[in-house]
């Protein structure tokens, strides 16, 4: 039984009919990676898992367990975290407070303060900056700060929305090192990227998004060498 | 030359600007209205000030923008300035002269004239405001020349003349209380504003305690924990015995003021959760005030008579009613967001006063006539000690302990688990239920709990006044209330008592300017939102987002570890 399952849900923004029967799975341990250009749907799939939309059609099941008669909050306690489009962390509070909030739903807080030193392991500069506003960050540190805050919640599957956007190809790299360094330590991560190729090259598995429709699924190696992703998301010809 | 040039036409225009800002104060009717208003008894008074101020802060500003720098250049440019200022000034009082200004403008009267002519003569007296401009410019170059320890003093024991001077009504209104004590004084003032003597007495204290304390550093460090446990502690029993003796000190005026002020304390304190804490704004606070006054008046009045209980009986069921309304008007709008939300609880306010007002709840809530008759508290144990709180000062003092408890509770929710949830609401609703927190919960708490502060404040009110009525329950107290947070620091707790002080306090101190009074207010207002837009006394993480310079300078993008990858 996959981790995850996503079988041919319909999303609409009122009547705009955004997602079109989409499916997909999620195995235990892997790193799963969505792409497509914009507008195709992939934040929409992503908000759609973690409840903060509801599928008109299809539905979504995780660990086993149909989501649909759950809350958005009670959806992240079965372990589902999100890193958000755009970063959104909380701007106005530390880094120390960002990360509480993270854990938030979660009790035992002998593992949270364990789970703060690991994520402090994995994001070294955070540590240093644990007592300054989130708000005056670097970009990539805001992008270092929502996936630790993700983190924190110890999810077992990591939904991460474009973490690349906007940073300097160093710093890209960095993250990516991240998400596979996560991965390796067990967490289960379905990536939406346009930075396809980086994407491509860290995924076991990936899906092609194209305005609300999935049209090829493959592993992450033989996408990026299939010719019609090198021409339409990795700019070759 | 050329620079010299440039120099020239730059006095030339500050001090064309400080005549115009004179004409226009004149014009509006200050300059004449204060000419009375002394600071120093017959000697300066305010409306004097009033054009010697701008000529002066012109002349400052064209000292200051001079690029030649040499003393006498600086005299010159100085006088330049002055010279112009006073040009414009005489202008006014020409063209007064030659054509009727009054028929456009009321306050260019002969009175005006009179007074730049110091009373005297039109022509000699008009060349004696002339020189007098000049010369107070060449004195403000000749300040701005001094030895900086020696600027410091001068400018202190000047700034306390005007400030002790321009209160020397209140202080002396004050000093009445003091019984004997304030026979020590008396010398200080005289009708309503400093004594000669007075004000030569406080300049020398003021500006020698400046020149002595110049270069000396400010307080010594306390390093040691058991010493700074002692000054911590000793500064606060400090505090609380001002704050017991305050209403004696300050007399029964004072008192009423300290009671409004304190009201709004509690107020902001609650609706600073709301607003600051959760960053949902809420117009219509001013409901549950009126609901927990309310509350009190139906439960104790006597005139109306249905409960005639005692104002503790009703105190507690006054404070359920607030926090119960709170969430009820919480259910409805948990969805809206930002103007919206404004806009839903602005009506629910008004809805809250029509229904006291209106005919139908007469018999219950008496209506425009509202409720008289409601029971004072009552404190101490009945047989052995008790006392019926009526006076300002009396309720002072409850007003007082109100705001300890409430204040102490903001302090503990602002630093719990749920003062973060809420604030991460404020920041990013979206991202905070993602995170898992229960949006509908986390907003209903805010709204209840800032509903019980302010009705707490309500009750408070009704036994100050005794008596409330609809029109008290106005729109414009939400406003004032916001207004209040907003000039304090939106978030900040300290910063709610520095904005009723300011918002609320400030206007009743300035009675002496009278129907000038929101003229001076206003203006004030805007220098502060200008100068401090975070608010007076911010919280600290918002200070650090509007003033960028004060953050650690932001690193470089790069990782360290990656750059030479
Ligand atoms: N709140 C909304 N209301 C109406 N339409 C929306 C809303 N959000 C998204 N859409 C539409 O749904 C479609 C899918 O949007 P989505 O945000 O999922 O795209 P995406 O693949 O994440 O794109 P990008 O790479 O640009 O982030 C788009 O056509 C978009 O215009
Ligand atoms: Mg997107």
């Amino acid at each position: 039984m996959a981790l995850l399952e996503v079988n041919n849900i319909h999303t609409y923004y009122g009547n705009i009919h955004a997602l079109k029967g989409v499916s997909l799975k999620v195995e235990e341990g892997e790193i799963v990676c969505l792409i497509g250009g914009n507008g195709a749907g992939k934040t929409t799939t992503l908000r759609t898992i973690s409840g903060a939309l509801r599928p008109r059609e299809g539905n979504i099941v995780f660990m086993g367990e149909d989501l649909a008669k759950y809350k958005p909050h009670q959806i992240v306690q079965k372990g589902i975290a999100m890193v958000p489009e755009g970063r959104r962390i909380f701007a106005r509070m530390t880094v120390m407070e960002n990360l509480e909030m993270g854990a938030y739903i979660r009790k035992d807080k002998q593992k949270v303060a364990e789970d703060l030193e690991w994520v402090f392991e994995l994001l070294p500069r955070l540590k240093e900056r644990r007592r300054q506003v989130g708000g005056t960050l670097s970009g990539g540190e805001q992008q270092m700060l929502a996936t630790a805050r993700a983190l924190m919640a110890r999810p077992r599957l990591l939904l991460m929305d474009e973490p690349s956007m906007g940073l300097a190809p160093v710093l890209v790299e960095a993250i990516f090192d991240t998400i596979v360094k996560i991965n390796k330590e067990g967490t289960t991560i379905l990536l939406v990227e346009q930075n396809a190729l980086m994407a491509l090259s860290v995924a076991n598995r990936g899906y092609v998004l194209e305005t609300g429709n999935i049209v090829m699924e493959d592993t992450g190696e033989a996408l990026k060498k299939n010719p019609r992703v090198q021409k339409a998301y990795l700019g070759m010809e | 030359m050329q620079n010299k040039y440039t120099d020239w036409k730059q006095a030339l225009r500050s001090g064309l600007l400080g005549g115009v800002i004179v004409v226009v104060l004149s014009l509006i009717g200050i300059v004449a209205a204060f000419i009375n208003t002394y600071v120093i008894h017959d000697v300066i008074s305010l409306g004097e000030l009033l054009i010697l101020g701008p000529v002066m802060a012109l002349s400052l500003t064209a000292i200051r923008k001079a690029t030649n720098k040499q003393p006498g250049f600086l005299l010159l440019t100085a006088a330049i300035s002055g010279l112009a200022s006073g040009l414009v000034i005489l202008a006014l009082a020409g063209l007064g002269q030659v054509i009727n200004l009054r028929a456009m403008f009321l306050n260019a009267s002969p009175d005006l004239y009179a007074i730049y002519a110091y009373q005297q003569a039109p022509i000699p007296g008009l060349l004696l405001r002339l020189l007098v401009c000049v010369i107070v410019s060449l004195l403000t170059a000749g300040f701005t020349l001094l030895p900086a320890r020696i600027k410091t003093a001068l400018g202190q024991g000047l700034l306390y003349i005007v400030v002790i001077g321009l209160m020397g009504r209140l202080i002396t209104m004050m000093l009445s209380n003091w019984g004997f004590v304030a026979i020590l004084f008396q010398w200080m003032f005289a009708a309503n504003s400093l004594s000669l003597i007075g004000a030569i007495v406080l300049f020398l204290l003021t500006a020698g305690l400046a020149y002595w304390r110049y270069g000396r550093p400010k307080v010594k460090r306390i390093t040691d924990p058991k010493k700074q446990k002692v000054v911590r502690w000793g500064t606060l029993a400090g505090l609380g015995v001002i704050l017991i003796f305050l209403p004696n000190i300050l007399g029964l005026w004072f008192s009423e003021i300290l009671d409004n002020v304190g009201l709004f304390i509690l107020m902001g304190l609650g609706l600073n959760i709301v607003v600051g804490f959760a960053g949902l704004l809420d117009l219509g606070y001013v409901a549950f005030y009126a609901i927990g006054a309310y509350t009190i008046g139906v439960l104790t009045s006597p005139e109306l008579g249905f409960f005639n209980w005692t104002f503790w009986q009703a105190f507690p069921v006054a404070l359920l009613m607030a926090f119960i309304s709170g969430l009820l008007l919480g259910l409805p709008i948990l969805k809206m967001r930002g103007d919206y939300l404004a806009i839903v609880t602005l009506g629910f306010g008004e809805i809250i006063r029509i229904l006291v007002l209106s005919d139908w709840l007469k018999p219950w809530l008496g209506g425009t006539q509202g409720i008289q008759r409601i029971q004072r508290p009552v404190i101490g144990i009945e047989g052995v000690w008790t006392r019926t709180l009526t006076s300002q000062q009396d309720l002072y003092y409850l007003i007082l302990a109100g705001i300890i408890v409430v204040a102490f509770v903001a302090i503990r929710l602002r630093d719990s688990r749920l003062g973060r949830t809420w604030m991460a609401l404020r920041e990013d609703e979206d991202v905070a239920v993602a995170m898992g927190i229960n949006h509908v919960a986390t907003k209903l708490t805010a709204f209840a709990m800032g509903a019980l502060f302010s009705g707490i404040g309500g009750t408070l009110f009704a036994a100050k006044i005794g008596s409330i009525y609809p029109s008290s329950f106005q729109f414009l107290v939400s406003i004032n209330i916001l207004s209040l947070i907003i000039v304090g620091g939106m978030g900040s707790i300290p910063g709610v008592f520095v904005g009723a002080l300011a918002l609320i306090g400030l206007p009743e101190l300035l009675r002496e300017f009278a129907e000038y009074r929101y003229l001076f207010y206003g203006a004030a207002l805007v220098a502060m939102m200008l100068t401090k837009p975070e608010g007076l006394w911010p919280e600290a993480r918002h200070r650090l987002e509007l003033h960028e310079e004060a953050t650690p300078p932001p690193e470089a993008e790069a990782e360290p570890a990656t750059e030479n990858a």
